[in-house]
C-alpha cells in the first residue's frame, strides 16, 4: 500500500501501513488508557481505537492531563 | 487540628451534587517537582485538584503525565480549560477532558487578555450554556462582576468562581466588596479562584462568606510549598470560622474595652 500522510499533534507523519488509531498509539509507545484521542476533530472512544483506520490527510490530536491551576 | 474549645462541626460544601469536606482546592501546575506537588496537596487537605489538558509531548514519551502522581481514588480531578481564548476552544477542551473518564465536572476558563488572563465573559457565558446543555457540571472562572456571575448562575453553572486578582499575581483579594456582593446574591456555591498569594489573603477571602478557594501559584511558588499548604489549610479554616462567628462591627471611633466607672479620683 502507498504511504499515507497525516498530522499527529500538529506534526506531519508518514505511515507506511494502513494503521488503526490503536496501532498509531502503539507505534508511539503510548498507553491508550492514559491518552485521549481526537481524530479529525472528533473524540474517538477507547473501544473504537482498534477499528478506526487512518486515511491520508487525517489530523490526530493526542492529549492527556498535565499539571495546571 | 487541635481546638481549645469544642466547636460545632462545620458542614462541608456541595458542588454539582457532590459533597466535599475541604473548602481549599489546589492546582497542580508550576511545582518544581512532582514530589513537592504531592506533599503540598496532602498538606493542604484539598480534595479537589485541578489539572490541565495538553498535547502529549511526542519527543518525551517516557515522561509521565500528572496522573502518574495523583490517585483519582484519593483526589477529585477537576479538569480546566486553561489556555482557551474562545468558547469553541474551551468546549473542545472540556469534551476531551471528560473523555478521560473521571467525572463530568469542568473548571471553565475563557480568557480575554493575555497579559492579565482576565476572562472573556461573553465567550465564557456562551461556552457555559453549551457545556451545561451537554451535561457538564460547570465551575466558571469569572471576573468579580455581579451581573456576569448572575448570568452564569442563570446559565446553569454548578459554581461561580470570581477571581481575587489576576492568575499568578499573588495580589490577594483586591475587591472584597464585589466578592461579598456576589456571595450574597447567588444561590450556587461561590469559590474564589486566582490571585491568592499568602495565608492572610485566603483568610480574608473566606471571611467574605464564600464557599471555598482555589489556589495554585501561592503554593507552587512559595519558598516552602508544603509549609505554605499547611498555612493555607489553617487560613481557610480560620477565615471560615470567623465568618460563621459573625465579626464585630467596624467603627471610626474608639469604644473602651475596660469600664469607664470605678476610676480613682
Amino acid at each position: 500500500m502507498s504511504p499515507i500522510h497525516i498530522t499527529v499533534n500538529g506534526r506531519p507523519q508518514e505511515l507506511t501501513d494502513r494503521t488503526s488509531l490503536l496501532g498509531l498509539l502503539e507505534s508511539l509507545e503510548l498507553d491508550p488508557r492514559l491518552v485521549v484521542v481526537e481524530h479529525n476533530r472528533q473524540i474517538v472512544r477507547q473501544p473504537t481505537l482498534a477499528t478506526t483506520a487512518l486515511a491520508d490527510g487525517d489530523a490526530v490530536e493526542l492529549v492527556h492531563f498535565v499539571g495546571g491551576g | 487540628m487541635t481546638t481549645a474549645v469544642a466547636t460545632p462541626v462545620e458542614q462541608g460544601l456541595t458542588i454539582g451534587g457532590r459533597g466535599f469536606r475541604s473548602r481549599l482546592m489546589v492546582g497542580t501546575g508550576k511545582y518544581r517537582d512532582n514530589e513537592t506537588m504531592v506533599r503540598a496537596i496532602e498538606a493542604s487537605g484539598a480534595e479537589i485538584v485541578t489539572v490541565a489538558v495538553r498535547r502529549v509531548d511526542l519527543d518525551r514519551r517516557n515522561e509521565q503525565g500528572v496522573l502518574h502522581h495523583l490517585d483519582p481514588q484519593q483526589v477529585f480531578l477537576l479538569a480546566n480549560t486553561a489556555g482557551c481564548y474562545t468558547a469553541d476552544e474551551a468546549i473542545r477542551y472540556a469534551r476531551l477532558a471528560r473523555e478521560a473518564g473521571f467525572n463530568e465536572f469542568v473548571k471553565l476558563e475563557v480568557i480575554g487578555d493575555r497579559e492579565t488572563l482576565l476572562p472573556d465573559t461573553g465567550g465564557l457565558l456562551q461556552a457555559a450554556r453549551t457545556l451545561v446543555a451537554d451535561g457538564f457540571k460547570v465551575l466558571a472562572y469569572t471576573s468579580d462582576d455581579l451581573v456576569t456571575a448572575l448570568r452564569l448562575e442563570d446559565a446553569g453553572c454548578a459554581a461561580v468562581m470570581p477571581l481575587a486578582s489576576p492568575i499568578g499575581s499573588g495580589l490577594g483579594l483586591l475587591n472584597p466588596y464585589s466578592v461579598r456582593l456576589i456571595k450574597r446574591r447567588l444561590q450556587v456555591p461561590v469559590v474564589v479562584d486566582a490571585g491568592v498569594g499568602t495565608a492572610s489573603d485566603a483568610c480574608v477571602t473566606m471571611e467574605q462568606g464564600v464557599d471555598g478557594i482555589l489556589m495554585n501559584t501561592a503554593l507552587a511558588e512559595a519558598t516552602d510549598p508544603v509549609r505554605m499548604a499547611h498555612a493555607m489549610r489553617l487560613a481557610v479554616e480560620a477565615g471560615r470560622a470567623a465568618y460563621l462567628a459573625g465579626r464585630m462591627p467596624r467603627r471610626e471611633v474608639a469604644v473602651p474595652s475596660s469600664p469607664t466607672t470605678g476610676l480613682l479620683d
